[in-house]
């Protein structure tokens, strides 16, 4: 289920009206979003709240950029969440104590070893993705919990902290931190060779196995710079925060799967994009953000999250059977 | 997952039992002998009795999963499903409503979830993992806004009754337990609906060109596995004389854990009862093990995530020989 029907030859990008398509579908939502919010809540259409859409967009987008190359690649990441959350528990233990460098690197090491784990079991073993990393997300939530015996660890360098909760300018940096991630993803996935395999793997397998691509490998690289970008995330997000303990990563699965699926990127690999991620956040952080002016009770969230992403999901479906349909 | 061949996924195949049950089997003795072993509690009546109870919720569900895996799905709701029950049961009860007006209230709050999650993924084939993905926020926003984020407590006496009930020296719902997995028994074994089970996980389109409406079995698959998550409610509401509702937590993932060591197999057309029955207890063995040697709960998910990813590995080693 998680390799797409293999006979079947699918482009490796998607058609031009697809594209148009999804486009106008995301615009649409934006807009009405931004128009039905700014009659809803006078606290919605205001210079200081779009600041604060924008960054909560951007520390969405770096959760959530790992996880689309691996559904460019026909799989699923479930333990995102969780890796984030053991990542930045490691490296808050060093940062504490002002060990800039073992921390960052710390964090960035455990991110890439869980996410290679991930990708070994499911390029190699040919374990569903799926699977692989649901055992791989309670493994991880463990590990937290044992590493942090129920502590909380705070007091992060200020230079550190900057990251998270600082400005560059007077553009706040995560604001930056995930433009410049954007731009270098962008590159590497449209016009790179490692960027047509990553498309290639989960478009068409067989095509690209026979091509001579290293198709395992590369499909168990996706896993670890999966893995490598939510152990980025987990520095960013205690950067703002200042303190982390165990339970950090725990709610974090939905809204970053929700933003992949929103960004119009489908399930079975091979189609759509990390611009289209940027924009899933984007939305997602207006939906979030238009329920807390509009003092929506926070047990809605985890729901509104379900229901967004298999809408979207179940939008982008038939869309494309549509636009197949019409060949 | 592609190097399997699927053949038409007959359950009656030697092979493939002999292949499948052990893992789980395996697993419960060596965790028998270990257990006894390392703890003096381990090997007594009260302890005993006490897996088989803790066992019983996840078995339950892990019936229903079984039946979702042997059909090439899975179902992540399946835990929020059971708290999103036992929250209308014991919003119900409270209100005043009769016992049986109030179960009935719970199953069929589990089962418009199920039947959303069949609808979704039978009717316009879109990925189990992801409906029920979402399915699982919405259930579980149903349970805290329904609860309002805390336990409903103060339910009737019979609640408790029914926890403490004994029939031949077993507890109620250890009883409760044993009737389920006999009427899915001769569900999957003995009826229509069962012989779909098999087929739809070995061969879809075989079905579907027989004639056979395949949506509908299928979305009828994950309205049952939702129906019983339902009454596991009722055994776990009981056990906790109260209904709250992040209870479900991590549960799915035990019942994903039982039926894979019970040898179902995410290729399809492969999975057996006996074997999720004998993967709820070891895995509950497992951690009641654990317990003993005060080892904390999220320790042992991380125990139960490796002991998944050995099987389904062990699983995929197998199935390319």
């Amino acid at each position: 289920m998680t390799v797409a029907n293999s006979q079947e030859t699918m482009p490796a990008k998607a058609p031009l009206s697809e594209n148009v398509t999804w486009l106008l579908s995301r615009m649409t939502a934006l807009a009405t979003l931004i128009v039905a919010l700014s009659f809803a809540s006078p606290y919605f259409f205001q210079t200081g709240n779009f600041v604060n859409i924008l960054k909560q967009a951007s520390f969405q987008f770096l959760m959530s950029s790992g996880l689309t190359i691996v559904v460019l690649t026909a799989g699923i990441d479930l333990s995102i969440g969780a890796v984030l959350g053991l990542a930045a528990c490691v490296g808050a233990s060093f940062l504490a104590n002002g060990q800039i460098f073992y921390g960052v690197g710390s964090a960035l090491l455990v991110g890439f070893t869980c996410g290679l784990v991930n990708g070994s079991l499911i390029a190699y073993l040919r374990i569903p993705s799926f699977i692989a990393t649901y055992g791989m997300l309670w493994i991880a939530v463990g590990l937290s919990f044992v590493f942090m015996d129920g502590q909380v660890i705070y007091g992060f360098p200020e230079s550190f902290r900057v990251m998270g909760s600082g400005f560059i300018g007077p553009i706040p940096t995560p604001i930056l931190i995930a433009a410049i991630l954007l731009i270098i993803m962008v590159i590497t996935l449209n016009h790179t060779k490692l960027g047509r395999t990553l498309y290639a793997i989960g478009g068409n397998r067989n095509a690209a196995r026979l091509s001579g691509m290293p198709v395992k490998f590369w499909e168990m690289m996706a896993y670890g710079i999966s893995g490598l970008l939510a152990g980025f995330a987990g520095l960013v997000i205690i950067a703002r925060t200042g303190a982390v303990d165990a339970g950090v990563g725990n709610d974090l699965l939905l809204p970053t799967i929700a933003a992949v699926v929103l960004g119009g990127t489908s399930l079975m690999g091979g189609r759509g994009g990390i611009v289209g991620t940027a924009i899933g956040a984007l939305i997602l952080a207006i939906i979030l953000n238009g329920m807390n002016l509009l003092g929506v009770d926070t047990y809605w969230q985890i729901g509104v999250l379900g229901s967004v992403t298999v809408l979207a999901v179940l939008a982008d479906d038939k869309i494309s059977k549509h636009i197949d349909m019409r060949g | 997952m592609t190097e399997l061949s699927i053949q038409n996924g007959d359950p009656r195949k030697v092979w493939a039992r002999l292949g499948d049950v052990p893992a789980a089997l395996y697993l419960l003795v060596i965790l028998f002998v270990g257990l006894s072993v390392a703890s003096p509690y381990f090997l007594t009546q009260a302890n005993l009795i006490n897996i088989v109870l803790q066992a019983s919720v996840v078995l339950i569900i892990s019936l229903g999963m079984t039946l979702i895996i042997i059909t090439e799905g899975i179902d992540l709701s399946l835990g929020p499903v059971l708290s999103f029950a036992g929250v209308v049961f014991g919003a119900a009860l409270v209100a005043g409503w009769s016992f049986p007006v109030a179960m009935i209230a719970g199953i069929v709050a589990a089962m418009l979830i199920g039947g959303l999650n069949g609808y979704l993924i039978a009717y316009h084939d879109l990925q189990p993992f992801i409906v029920t993905l979402g399915t699982f926020g919405l259930a579980m926003s149903f349970a805290m806004s329904i609860s309002g984020g805390e336990s409903i407590s103060g339910l009737p006496s019979g609640v408790q009754w029914f926890n403490d009930g004994h029939i031949l020296g077993l507890p109620f719902p250890i009883w409760a337990t044993a009737a389920l997995f006999l009427l899915t028994h001769i569900l999957l074994k003995h009826t229509r609906f069962g012989r779909y089970v098999y087929a739809i996980g070995g061969n879809r389109k075989a079905l579907q060109l027989a004639g056979v409406r395949v949506n509908l079995w299928q979305t009828s698959i994950y309205v049952y596995a939702a129906a019983l998550a339902g009454f596991a409610s009722f055994i776990m509401t009981a056990r906790t004389n109260a209904a709250h509702p992040t209870v479900g937590m991590g549960l799915e993932f035990d019942a994903i854990a039982a039926a894979v060591l019970g040898g179902a197999s995410f290729s399809g057309g492969k999975g057996t009862l006996f074997g999720a029955a004998a993967g709820a207890l070891a895995v509950a063995t497992l951690r009641n093990g654990l317990n003993l040697m005060n080892v904390a709960a999220e320790w042992q998910s991380a125990a139960v995530g490796v002991v998944i990813i050995a099987a389904v590995a062990g699983d995929a080693i197998r199935g390319r020989t």
